[in-house]
């Protein structure tokens, strides 16, 4: 069976359980809003899961069904027990398409016309029927009438025709192996023997008993056993260590083993890689894109970001949820994205990863953005606030309301969304878990939402210090290095005013002492060496200041008591190996507390950007004073600065036309300030390295004049890229360098973050045309290029690709299949290279048997470079390189 | 749902459950405390307990019970009175509540009583306000006095934050 119906089937029967017992206690206290939402919630969700499995009739009834209990939410409509009856009545019905469904993989033939048209009049308030319960005009119980004609004739004819032969597949294969013949008919058999007497009596779902769902708590147990039985192994190793002829050595290594695989087996029980939660979306994508008739790329990052399972589970519905409001809301019609100018392809990106001791999922997509004007409406409306509350918030601020329950802007109620029960949920099941959910939008640019969820229950490792006879643990993610200062090593901690600082590499990094942020007691004696733990947060990167260092060990991360939660330093506690209760620190609450606004994620890097930029104004700024590209000053922040350099003139190499150097094991690119490079003919290049993560780039200047600490006030503003602006500095008027226009030039995925956010102006992405006929090469290749910083447009022939050419497209390079029906790659290399329009654009020719021969053909032809297919490295280099080159020889 | 009552629960035993109630006692300064029975987890000896900065001054540290972490609170800092002798080894009594466990630092812990509704009162209004705050009430004993402690308010520290 499908995997995705197969789940649908375990999730449903549960949740239809659930709303039994929720009607029966609606039906008793028939005002709780409380009761109302969760039936109402439930029913939602059935509803719109069948949407995207194409499962109409269960949609139609759920909807119908949808439709009366938003009137009871809404108090339009009155609780009555007839109403209850009707709603439990279409549960069944619901429940008997489920039977058939589990057991033939379609829904059955018949209609359910006249359940709908009965909950469709209880919806518009039109008398239905008396307390005698069903109405005249429909026989009485037509429930099981229904049930019994459409559940009885299906065992013959498996499907009408949407698969042909669903059944052969998933059963009787396993089973044929061990007994031939006999054995798959017995359930058949029962198949066919069962519904008749039953009938429409809702059966327990088989489907539902393949899985166990086991309590969360009992492998919370588990674990505390485990973790028992790990310490309690640990001693006795302990015991018997030293007696080489103890009888009892060989048992106790069994033993330990055992447990070793144990512990590891229960922990794995926990963790699963959000890739799972996921795994539904790009099918919900599709048919949403089809429904609504947009283009969508979903590009996933990350997947294999590891969540405990049960955070997992409680984010996985809101996940799917906000990639609906975004391929539904947030994304606009291709139409109109062409008016506005956007590329036809609405993307959402959705990015995983650990961040800070905590994981980050960004949803974000380049739609329209919230509408301000409608929220606020809204807001008005159902009475959320007033119009002058309003005009005192910020948009930011305004667009929180999406998450108050009842809310929704959408103009419609379409079957996907529109009903309000949206946002709430999302934010309710998000809080359940100790996680926040943030909220930016642009108008026209789109929104983004990031949820945070802290590492509650997962399992990190760990960095575990000393500090004032205390010990901590760091995650060990957010550290980057180790220092270790002694009394008489060759930089100190150096004081300015009290704070701290290390020089490290010719950077000062600000120190953060552990011992006075935590009011340790200081220890008397001066310590004769101390370490230094360098953490980053976002950008920010600092170094923390404690006694020793010890190993790294795996923790599981527990939630500190609730009474200790206030204290923003720990994010959460945990037992060691040894038994010993730890805390573990929080960088980005340490960060927060040294004045740094710990700010979390994709803002970061901006905010930082804008620092560098904007604030400063009364704060003396390190900078660094050079000439380049002429006689004026020139000068950039030095703390932008990684390293000053002087490179021998006659190590500079040139590769595809740019300049570049061997440092430290890695190609430098060397970059001019004007464009126009420079270089000594003979001696030394003076050389300012900026680094960033892996990258390395080194801008060439003529001679660096001096590093003057002065208040950074620009006073003139530049309106050419790669210029701030002037600002007087140490008397003289300087031009302030924008470091940030200069890396993307070395490196197009430098600022990668920030363009698949929100598409950044100042920096236009290479746009690749990418021709295959393979929807899934079409689709392996898009997301990857587009996280490589491409615009990508595909399509899926030689013919296609030319229509583009005769529509007046232009591109930056070209990557084309060779096999495809019709035209081939070799034949459109030749069709592209003969005409003038597209005649200079690279073409790398991508193959899944690359031969010598075919190699020269391609060449032959017109091709620039030729790849295998599945090579992504190589593509992606090879891509880099060749346009790199065109743009050099153009 | 109606399953609540056992079958075969003999009527004298619910009739006795109102009377009187069990509790846990426990000594600070001489004075006696108590807290229900069916509250209290463990009975632990002194513990090596992990310091937690910055925590409000009664949060004593944390300790590993059986793998499960546990926040020990310093009775005597909540109560008002003076931090132990060092050289005094102190009992702890392990409660949980909403989920959590907490221990609660005493000087001794002493026997399980069963006190009879009839000995209970109200707090005097002389007892220290201090006190009243986390006081239920007062059994009379024979020889002594007995404080209810509330544990719910005991562990409440969101308000004098």
């Amino acid at each position: 069976m499908d995997d995705l119906l197969s789940e649908f089937l375990t999730e449903t029967s549960e949740s239809l359980s659930v709303l039994d017992v929720a009607l029966v206690n609606l039906e008793q206290n028939p005002n709780d809003p409380q009761i109302l939402g969760n039936i109402f919630r439930l029913v939602h969700t059935i509803k719109g899961t069948c949407g995207f499995l194409g499962l109409p009739r269960l949609e139609h009834v759920a909807h119908a069904g949808e439709n009366v209990l938003g009137k009871f939410r809404d108090g339009e409509l009155e609780v009555t027990p007839d109403a209850v009856t009707l709603i439990l009545q279409s549960i069944d019905r619901i429940k008997l398409i489920l039977g058939h469904l589990e057991q033939n993989e379609c829904e059955p033939e018949g209609s359910d016309d006249d359940l709908i048209e009965r909950l469709n009049a209880m919806a518009e308030g039109r008398a239905v029927g008396s307390p005698a319960a069903p109405p005249p005009p429909s026989p009485p119980m037509p429930t099981f009438e229904s049930v019994v004609t459409a559940s009885a004739p299906p065992p013959p004819p498996p499907a009408p025709e949407p698969e042909p032969e669903p059944e052969p597949e998933p059963e009787p294969e396993p089973v044929k192996a061990s007994v031939p013949a006999t054995a798959p008919q017995p359930p058949a058999v029962a198949a066919a023997a069962a519904p008749p007497v039953p009938a429409g009596e809702a059966k327990e779902s088989a489907v539902a008993a393949q899985t166990i769902r086991v309590n969360v708590e009992l492998l919370e147990n588990l674990m505390t056993l485990v973790s028992e039985l790990v310490l309690t192994r640990n001693q006795l190793l302990q015991m018997v260590r030293g007696k080489d002829d103890s009888e009892f050595a060989t048992p106790l290594q069994r033993l330990s083993h055992i447990t070793t695989d144990l512990q590891e087996g229960v922990m794995k029980t926990r963790m699963q890689p959000i890739g799972n939660a996921w795994a539904k979306l790009p099918r919900i994508v599709r048919d949403l894109a089809l429904e609504m008739n947009k283009k969508i790329d979903l590009q996933m990052l990350g997947a294999e970001t590891e969540l405990d399972r049960q955070v997992l589970e409680l984010i996985k519905d809101p996940l799917t949820h906000m990639v609906r409001n975004s391929a539904d809301h947030g994304l606009e019609g291709t139409d109109e994205r062409k008016k506005v100018g956007k590329p036809e392809i609405g993307k959402i990106v959705l990015n995983a990863f650990h961040e800070g001791g905590h994981i980050i999922i960004e949803i974000s997509d380049d739609g329209r953005g919230l509408n301000l004007d409608r929220i606020k409406q809204k807001a008005i409306q159902n009475g959320l606030a007033t119009e002058s509350e309003l005009e005192a918030l910020t948009p930011q601020q305004i667009y929180q309301f999406i998450f108050k329950a009842g809310f929704s802007t959408a103009e419609k109620v379409t079957s996907v969304s529109g009903r309000g029960v949206g946002m709430d949920v999302v934010r309710t099941n998000i809080e359940k878990i100790g996680g926040t959910v943030e909220l930016k939008s642009q108008p026209g640019k789109g929104s983004s939402f990031v949820i945070k969820i802290p590492l509650t229950l997962a399992i990190v490792s760990a960095l575990i210090v000393e500090c004032a006879v205390e010990r901590f643990a760091i995650p060990q993610i957010s550290v980057l290095e180790l220092v270790r200062v002694t009394a008489n090593s060759e930089h100190g901690i150096e004081m300015i005013n009290n704070a701290p600082v290390l020089r490290l590499r010719d950077r000062l990094l600000p120190l953060v002492s552990l011992k006075r942020l935590l009011k340790l007691a200081e220890s008397e004696e001066e310590q004769q060496e101390t370490f230094i733990v360098v953490t980053q947060v976002g950008t920010y990167t600092f170094g923390i200041i404690v006694d020793r260092v010890f190993d790294t060990e795996e923790i599981v991360v527990k939630p500190v008591a609730p009474i200790l939660r206030h204290i923003s330093m720990f994010s959460g506690n945990t037992i060691l190996g040894d038994g010993s209760v730890i805390m573990i620190l929080d960088p980005n609450g340490i960060a927060g507390a040294t004045g740094e606004s710990g700010m979390m994620g994709a803002g970061t890097r901006d905010a930082e950007a804008q620092t560098v930029r904007e604030s400063h104004a009364d704060l003396k700024t390190s900078l660094l004073v050079f000439r380049a590209g002429g006689d004026d000053l020139k000068a950039v922040p030095l703390a932008l600065v990684a390293r000053l350099e002087e490179i021998e003139v006659g190590e500079i190499e040139h590769s595809h036309g740019k300049p570049m150097v061997q440092y430290r094991g890695h190609l430098m690119p060397l970059i001019a300030i004007d464009g126009i490079l420079n270089l000594r003919d003979e001696g030394r290049q003076p050389v300012l390295v900026f680094s960033d993560k892996e990258h390395t780039m080194g801008l060439v200047v003529d001679e660096i004049v001096d590093i003057v600490e002065d208040r950074l006030k620009v006073e003139l503003s530049a309106d050419n890229p790669g210029v701030i602006g002037t600002a007087v500095i140490a008397g003289k008027a300087t031009t302030i360098i924008d470091a940030g226009y200069y890396l993307p030039q070395a490196f197009g995925d430098w600022f990668g973050r920030n363009d698949k956010e929100f598409g950044n102006a100042d920096f236009h992405a290479p746009r690749v045309l990418l021709v295959d006929d393979s929807p899934f090469f079409r689709n392996l290749l898009t997301p990857l290029l587009s996280v490589a910083g491409y615009e990508v447009i595909s399509v899926d022939g030689a013919d296609k690709a030319l229509a583009l050419r005769e529509r007046g497209d232009e591109f930056d390079a070209i990557i084309s299949d060779i096999e495809m029906p019709g035209m081939s790659g070799f034949e459109f290399a030749a069709a592209v290279r003969a005409d003038g329009r597209w005649g200079t654009i690279p073409m790398v020719a991508l193959s899944s048997h690359a031969t010598e021969k075919d190699f020269e053909r391609g060449r032959m032809v017109g091709f620039n470079d030729y790849i295998a297919k599945f090579d992504r490295d190589a593509l992606l280099q090879t891509l880099a390189t060749t346009i790199a080159a065109s743009k050099g020889a153009a | 749902m109606n399953q609540l009552v056992p079958a075969g629960k003999r009527p004298g035993t619910e009739l006795a459950a109102p009377e009187t109630q069990d509790f846990v006692t426990m000594f600070i300064e001489g004075q006696l405390f108590g807290i229900p029975v069916l509250t209290v987890q463990d009975v632990l000896g002194p513990q090596k307990i992990t310091r937690i900065p910055l925590a409000p001054r009664e949060v004593a540290g944390s300790l590993n019970l059986r793998g499960r972490i546990v926040t020990a609170i310093d009775v005597r800092l909540r109560l008002g009175l003076k931090k132990r002798a060092e050289d005094k080894k102190g009992m702890s009594v392990v409660v949980d509540m909403g989920g959590e466990l907490y221990s609660l630092m005493v000087d001794q812990v002493g026997e399980v009583l069963s006190l009879p509704a009839a000995k209970f009162e109200r707090n005097p209004p002389t007892l220290d306000p201090h006190w009243r705050e986390f006081s239920i009430g007062i059994y009379r004993l024979d020889d002594k006095l007995l404080v209810v402690l509330d544990v719910g308010k005991l562990l409440d520290f969101t308000r004098n934050e």
